[in-house]
C-alpha cells in the first residue's frame, strides 16, 4: 500500500507496532535552545513528538517552528493545528510552509478558546478575537484535500500535494457520550488517519467507548492512540477532575495518590497500568503520553514500560 | 431583540466635560425591553450624568427624551427644537439608534451611553441569553432550531467540542448550557440522530460582517 505521508508514525502503525507519541510543548521565547534540550531528553523514545499549538491559548514558539527544530535534531514532529487563531487561508499557508519544511504528521485541533488563557497562574489574552472560519473537522477535511487531490479549499490546485499523516482527537468521555463516538466517525470520514484520544484515567469507561468504536467499524479505518497524561500529584487529578472536561478520573485513583508515600512515585506506577490497561483494549493501537512540566521523566516511564526500544528499520 | 447595557458612568462622562447642554436619549423599543435604554432608564441615567459631572466641576443642563424608535428617521425629526441648543447627545439606543442621531444631527457629536450586546431572548426575569449573530446564512434548520453559530463559543458546525462540562454546561462558560449538548438532545427526542451524521462543510462567511460592510437591496420596495 502506498505511503500517504511517509512519516515514521505512519509505517510504525502500519506495521502493526504499539505507537509511542509524546507530547512537547514550546517555550514562551525564542529560546530554540530549550527545544533542542528536551529533543535530546527525549530522543529514541517515540515515533512521534507532539508540538502543541499555542495550548491553553497561551502564546508560545509556534508549532511549526518548534516542530522544524526537533527534526533537526532527528525528531519525527506531530505539529498541531488549531482553528482558534487562522483562518483557511492562513492555515493553508501555514500546512504548505510546515510541508516545504518536511513536516509530515499534523493534528487537527478545534483549540482551547482563549478565554482558558486567564484559567492559571497567567494573564493570557481573554480579550483576543477567535477566528473558527472552520472547526476540526473541516479542518481534517482540507488538509486531506490538499493531500490526497492537492486541492486547496476553496477549488484551486496546489502546484504539488501536502503529504500528511493526520491526526484528530477524540474526547470519549465527555457529555454527550453516546455522540462521541459518532463524532470521531465524523472525523475519520473527514479523512482522519490517527486518534489522539484525550487523556484515559478510566480504563473501564474507556474500553466501554472503545468497543462502540469497534462495533462501528472505525478501528478498521483509522489508528487510535489512548492519550495519558502522568499523575504527578493528588490535587493535579483533582484538578483535573473538577476543571477538565472529559478527563474522568475516578475518586480511587485520586485517595491512592493522596494516600500514596511518594506521590511521584505512586504517578509512575498509575501511569505504567494506565499504559498496560490500555494495550489490553482491543482496537488501541498505541499511547500519547504527556507529562506536563516534566518531560523528563518520559524516558524511565517508557522504559518502564516495556516499550524500548522503539522499533528500528521501519 | 437588541440587548444593551449601560457603560460605566465615568467612561459615559468623561466626553463630556465642559459641555453646557446634554440630551440623554432613549428608545422605547428593543432596549426599552432590556431596561438599558428605555424611558425609565433615561430618566435615572440623566441626573447621574448631572451629577457625576458637577463633581468634577461641571456643572450641566441635562435634557432628556425617550423617542418611539431611535432607528428611524421619521421618529427623530421631533428632537430638532432641543437640539439647537445642545452641545453633545448621549444615546442609550442600540448601535443602530446611536448611528441614526449622529447622521441626522451631525456634527452635533452623539455618544454611546451603553454597549450594544447582542440578538438576544429574555430567558428569565433579569437574564437575556444570545440567540442570533445575524451572520447572514442560516444554519437553523440543520441545527434543530438552536444556534451554533451565535451559542457555541467557537460557532462549532459538527457537533460539541471536547469542553462539555459533566453537568451539560459550556467549559467556557458555566452559566451557559453547552448548545451542542441541546442540538443532540433534541435530534435524539425527535428520532433524528442521522441528521448530525453527515459532515457539515466550510461554511462561507461573506453574507456576514466578513464579506465587508452589509446593504440588503429590494428591488420590489425602491423608489
Amino acid at each position: 500500500m502506498k505511503p500517504r505521508a511517509g512519516s515514521r508514525l505512519e509505517k510504525v502503525l502500519k506495521a502493526g507496532e504499539f505507537a509511542v507519541t509524546v507530547e512537547v510543548g514550546p517555550p514562551r521565547g525564542p529560546n530554540a535552545g530549550a527545544v533542542v534540550a528536551k529533543a535530546r531528553i527525549l530522543a529514541d523514545i517515540a515515533d512521534g513528538y507532539n508540538v502543541t499549538d499555542n495550548q491553553t491559548a497561551v502564546v508560545r514558539m509556534s508549532s511549526i517552528a518548534a516542530s522544524k527544530i526537533l527534526l533537526d535534531e532527528g525528531l519525527e514532529p506531530v505539529m498541531q493545528m488549531v482553528c482558534r487563531d487562522r483562518n483557511r487561508i492562513a492555515m493553508q499557508s501555514d500546512l504548505i510552509g510546515a510541508s516545504a519544511l518536511g513536516i509530515r504528521n499534523v493534528l487537527c485541533l478545534s483549540g482551547d478558546h482563549q478565554k482558558a488563557s486567564a484559567g492559571g497562574k497567567l494573564k493570557g489574552h481573554p480579550g483576543a478575537k477567535n477566528v473558527y472560519d472552520i472547526d476540526s473537522i473541516q479542518l481534517v477535511s482540507m488538509v486531506a484535500g490538499m493531500r490526497d487531490r492537492a486541492v486547496q479549499e476553496g477549488g484551486d490546485p496546489l502546484t504539488e500535494p501536502t503529504p500528511f499523516w493526520i491526526g484528530a482527537a477524540w474526547t470519549p468521555l465527555a457529555p454527550p457520550t453516546s455522540f462521541r463516538v459518532f463524532r470521531l466517525a465524523k472525523k475519520v470520514q473527514a479523512g482522519a488517519d490517527f486518534i489522539q484520544t484525550q487523556a484515559i484515567f478510566d480504563l473501564h469507561a474507556f474500553a466501554h467507548a472503545m468497543q462502540q468504536a469497534v462495533d462501528l467499524g472505525i478501528t478498521e479505518k483509522t489508528f487510535i492512540l489512548g492519550g495519558i497524561i502522568v499523575p504527578k500529584s493528588a490535587s493535579m487529578l483533582r484538578y483535573m477532575q473538577r476543571n477538565v472536561p472529559g478527563v474522568v478520573v475516578p475518586d480511587v485513583l485520586i485517595d491512592r495518590m493522596a494516600q500514596a508515600k511518594d506521590q511521584q512515585q505512586e504517578g509512575f506506577a498509575i501511569t505504567l497500568e494506565l499504559i498496560a490497561g490500555l494495550r489490553e483494549i482491543p482496537g488501541v493501537k498505541g499511547v500519547h503520553l504527556q507529562a506536563i512540566e516534566a518531560e523528563h521523566l518520559l524516558p524511565e516511564i517508557i522504559q518502564a514500560a516495556g516499550l524500548l526500544p522503539r522499533p528500528s528499520g521501519i | 431583540m437588541i440587548i444593551a447595557e449601560w457603560k460605566p458612568i465615568a467612561e459615559i462622562v468623561a466626553r463630556l466635560e465642559g459641555c453646557r447642554n446634554i440630551l440623554v436619549a432613549g428608545c422605547a423599543t428593543c432596549v426599552a425591553e432590556c431596561a438599558a435604554g428605555g424611558e425609565r432608564e433615561v430618566e435615572s441615567l440623566a441626573p447621574l450624568i448631572q451629577m457625576a459631572l458637577a463633581q468634577r466641576g461641571y456643572p450641566v443642563e441635562v435634557l432628556t427624551a425617550t423617542l418611539e424608535r431611535q432607528c428611524e428617521p421619521e421618529f427623530i425629526e421631533p428632537l430638532f427644537p432641543k437640539m439647537e441648543t445642545v452641545d453633545a447627545v448621549v444615546s442609550i439606543a442600540c448601535g443602530i439608534g446611536i448611528q441614526t442621531l449622529g447622521d441626522r444631527f451631525d456634527p452635533v457629536p452623539v455618544y454611546p451611553g451603553v454597549n450594544t450586546t447582542s440578538l438576544a431572548v429574555r430567558e428569565q426575569p433579569g437574564r437575556w441569553s444570545v440567540r442570533c449573530e445575524a451572520c447572514g446564512s442560516c444554519v437553523l434548520g440543520d441545527t434543530f432550531g438552536l444556534c451554533p453559530i451565535a451559542r457555541c463559543a467557537k460557532s462549532l458546525l459538527n457537533g460539541p467540542c471536547g469542553g462539555t462540562r459533566e453537568n451539560g454546561t459550556c467549559e467556557v462558560n458555566s452559566d451557559v448550557d453547552c448548545i451542542w449538548l441541546k442540538i443532540y438532545e433534541r435530534a435524539m427526542a425527535r428520532g433524528k440522530l442521522e441528521a448530525l451524521l453527515g459532515i457539515q462543510p466550510t461554511r462561507n462567511w461573506s453574507n456576514s460582517r466578513h464579506g465587508g460592510q452589509k446593504v440588503m437591496i429590494r428591488e420590489d420596495l425602491r423608489p
